[in-house]
């Protein structure tokens, strides 16, 4: 194998370690959040020191390799989407940490009502960042499309939780800073189903030379 | 470590020593030999080129004061006659094997140039004359020109072929592609690349034939006064040499040397002005 | 923006949107018994950039070189199929005037042993294009038009040899302009250039095509990306895919391309 070759090796295994990370930190986010636990939300603000050092390191490897070899064709769009997907994945550390630090007001409290719960949304968070590192891994177009897919889903819970907390701050003033807290929450968790849905997108043009961003597709190109 | 001379170093000079030095002996030798020749004509032919001798018919053994102008004029006439004849003739065969002949035609084109260019000079002359002095009865300057000729094309062909060859296939296929037939690219590109070349093996050739006796003892004959036209029997300088050489008279022998002195200085002229022409900077980029 | 231009549709079928200048329809080319050329066919668009790529050996060349009939100066070749300049057959007809009309420009630089001015006259004189027309403004013409005249106004009688390797490339190129083809194919033309040279004769080239088809053999991949408007791949004599350029270098279809492009050939 050529050197270059055993490079592109090497930036998608840090991508996949990144991922990892990311996706364990988003994980224990949420666990901090539903289930109080403040270990987790210590460990998550200490982890994300180890996310940014992963996103300089790839950026850099990333660039050498532009620099150096003039990719083209695959090796272009791995390149172009591996810088791609790291912003995503140093935005979606950023994004748990801004919920942990929203969690630790929450610990000694007791949760605010509501119809669809942080655990259930967390979940489908969780499984859409997941399922779009799996499609990273496994250059799987067709597994990033179920994830573009279900980003609606979390954009409706979100809608939901907004409305709900509305109505609290509307009805208890007492409560108008802890609701604005779920507001947020809710916020960095749908920004984070967000990211996983750019890390989908660029599977897809890593994969199959297709840009499928802001729906400019007619019909759906992965089929095709 | 110390560098060391090992006796197997020591041997190895030596060796190298000696054997440089045996190039230069060799290199030496080559040298002295026309310097030896040279010196030798112009001790023994240097006295009797005078003023006479380009101007004055041969006279009679002890008579003093005689020339070979005719010998001169004729030999003059006999060459660039051959000239006329050969160079063209080679010039265009050249052209054709570098340019057009087929792979087996060509081959047995350029195999028979070499063998005609190997063939000893005597029999050309015997050739010329059973075709051209037999029929006519009669040996003459024109029969001593084509026996001439036939030594001058194969040389002339292997010359021009062998210039034009060096001319780089881009240069052809630079004329071609701006729609210039083959032609018109040999003519106006090609041969002007290779003209420099091409008009030194040309003088070389023509210097060659200048000093060829036995063809022209079979053809042009000799004669001990001016030819009357291209028909008639004519001196030249190389078959004057031939006979005033072999001739029991001592004033005959100086004059021969002093023939040979010219002819030598006629043919190192021809040289030097190929030289030069070469030399004139390169026509073509290495 | 326009959403629609931000659409790319990867099986966008030929690339010849333009008119077509030139076309060659299942052309087979034989170095002896040697195949060079299997069933090449190959649509060269109307002032377009067209680049063929490939490794050493794999055709690109000999196929430009049929183009102006230029390979018939080859002993023992032979040519199968229909290349057709304007919709004509370009085989049955007078070859000089095919090669007027579509120029070539080589691998080195070939001036003539002649002075620069001699260089550029000599097609249109050898064309009969002279008359009526003054020399000195087809040299000046011909030398803007490759970017040269510049540096060649003041030696255009001084051997075409006193230019440097760059200028004598875009001496070929003026050369070549002088008898104004329609199209003009170069065969590798940089690949004995510096990277200044390379740059001033691709700048040369995109400007060039408002005013004829070019069509550019090049090892330099990124030559093809920069000047090109469509590539073809060719290997072991066929051509594999012929595309936008775009398409061939960002998402190339067939496999063996995009082993090659990315350097994982062989």
């Amino acid at each position: 194998m050529r050197p270059f070759e055993e490079e592109l090796k090497s930036l998608n295994g840090a991508l996949q370690e990144m991922g990892a990370l990311v996706a364990q930190s988003i994980h224990r986010a949420v666990m901090a959040l539903v289930e109080k636990n403040e270990d987790y939300a210590h460990q998550v603000v200490r982890d994300e020191a180890r996310i940014n050092q992963c996103e300089i390191q790839i950026d850099d490897l990333a660039t050498t390799l532009i620099v150096r070899e003039s990719p083209v064709a695959g090796d272009m769009r791995f390149l172009v989407g591996a810088i791609k997907i790291n912003t995503d994945l140093e935005r979606m550390g950023d994004m748990a940490v801004g919920i942990v630090e929203r969690a630790f007001t929450s610990l000694h409290q007791s949760d605010l009502p509501m119809e669809v719960g942080f655990t259930e949304m967390g979940n489908l968070v969780e499984s859409m960042v997941l399922t779009s590192l799996d499609a990273f891994v496994a250059r799987d177009a067709k597994l990033a499309q179920s994830v573009i897919t279900s980003d609606d889903a979390i954009d409706k819970i979100r809608n939901t939780i907004t409305r709900q907390m509305i109505d609290i701050m509307k009805k208890e003033p007492s409560m108008v800073e802890r609701a604005l807290d779920y507001v947020l929450i809710a916020r960095r968790l749908e920004r984070i189903a967000d990211h996983a849905t750019n890390i989908a997108e660029d599977v897809i043009f890593m994969v199959k030379g297709i840009d499928v961003r802001h729906r400019v597709t007619a019909g759906n190109p992965i089929s095709q | 470590m110390p560098i060391k001379t090992t006796p197997r170093n020591r041997w190895r000079n030596a060796v190298n020593d000696v054997m440089l030095s045996l190039t230069a002996v060799c290199a030496f030798l080559t040298v002295s030999a026309l310097f030896t020749i040279l010196g030798y004509l112009l001790y023994n032919g240097g006295k009797s080129v005078d003023l006479n001798f380009f101007t004055k018919l041969p006279l009679a053994p002890g008579q003093d004061g005689g020339g070979m102008a005719n010998a001169i004029v004729g030999s003059a006439t006999i060459v660039i006659l051959a000239s006329v004849i050969g160079l063209p003739i080679g010039f265009f065969a050249g052209i054709y094997l570098a340019e057009f002949s087929p792979k087996k035609f060509g081959f047995l084109i350029r195999y028979t140039a070499d063998l005609l260019n190997g063939v000893p000079s005597i029999i050309i002359g015997i050739f010329a004359w059973t075709v051209v002095v037999r029929p006519f009865h009669q040996f003459s300057a024109l029969a001593g020109s084509l026996a001439l000729s036939l030594m001058l094309i194969p040389i002339t062909a292997r010359g021009t072929e062998q210039f034009l060859l060096e001319v780089p296939r881009t240069m052809r296929e630079g004329a071609l592609a701006l729609g210039a037939p083959m032609w018109v690219t040999i003519m106006t590109v090609i041969v002007p690349a290779a003209r420099k070349g091409i008009m030194t093996s040309m003088i070389l050739g023509v210097a060659r034939i200048s000093g060829e006796t036995a063809p022209l003892l079979f053809t042009a004959l000799g004669n001990q006064f001016w030819a009357d036209g291209l028909m008639q029997p004519t001196a030249s300088l190389p078959a004057m040499i031939f006979t005033h050489a072999t001739a029991p008279y001592d004033d005959w022998h100086r004059q021969a040397w002093a023939a040979g002195l010219v002819l030598l200085g006629l043919v190192f002229v021809a040289n030097i002005t190929a030289r030069m022409i070469v030399s004139r900077g390169a026509s073509l980029p290495k | 923006m326009d959403p629609s231009s931000l659409q790319q549709s990867p099986t966008a079928a030929t690339p010849q949107a333009a008119p077509i200048k030139m076309r060659a329809s299942n052309v087979n080319f034989y170095y002896g018994k040697f195949q060079a050329l299997h069933n090449i066919s190959l649509d060269i668009a109307t002032n377009k950039v067209t680049a063929m790529i490939g490794p050493s050996g794999c055709g690109k060349s000999t196929f430009l070189r049929n183009l102006n009939r230029i390979n018939e100066t080859l002993r023992d070749t032979r040519i199968e199929g229909e290349i057709t300049l304007d919709g004509e057959d370009i085989l049955d007809k007078d070859v000089t005037e095919i090669r007027r009309r579509i120029g070539m420009v080589f691998q080195r630089p070939n001036p003539f042993p002649k002075s620069i001015f001699e260089n550029i006259i000599y097609g249109p004189k050898i064309n009969g294009m002279l008359k009526g027309r003054n020399a000195a403004e087809i040299v000046e013409k011909s030398l803007r038009r490759a970017a040269l005249w510049d540096e060649a106004k003041d030696k255009l009688h001084e051997s075409a040899y006193a230019l440097s390797g760059g200028q004598q490339q875009r001496l070929c190129i003026a050369r070549a302009l002088a008898v104004d083809p329609e199209v003009l194919l170069l065969d590798e033309p940089c690949s004995a250039l510096d990277p200044i040279a390379t740059a001033k004769i691709e700048d040369l080239l995109v400007g060039l095509k408002d005013q004829c088809t070019i069509v550019i053999v090049t090892h330099n991949m990124q030559q093809a990306a920069r000047v090109a408007d469509t590539t073809g791949f060719f290997l072991l004599g066929k051509l594999i895919e012929h595309d936008k350029t775009d398409v061939i270098f960002k998402n190339p279809s067939k496999r063996e391309t995009e082993d090659y492009i990315t350097g994982r050939f062989g």
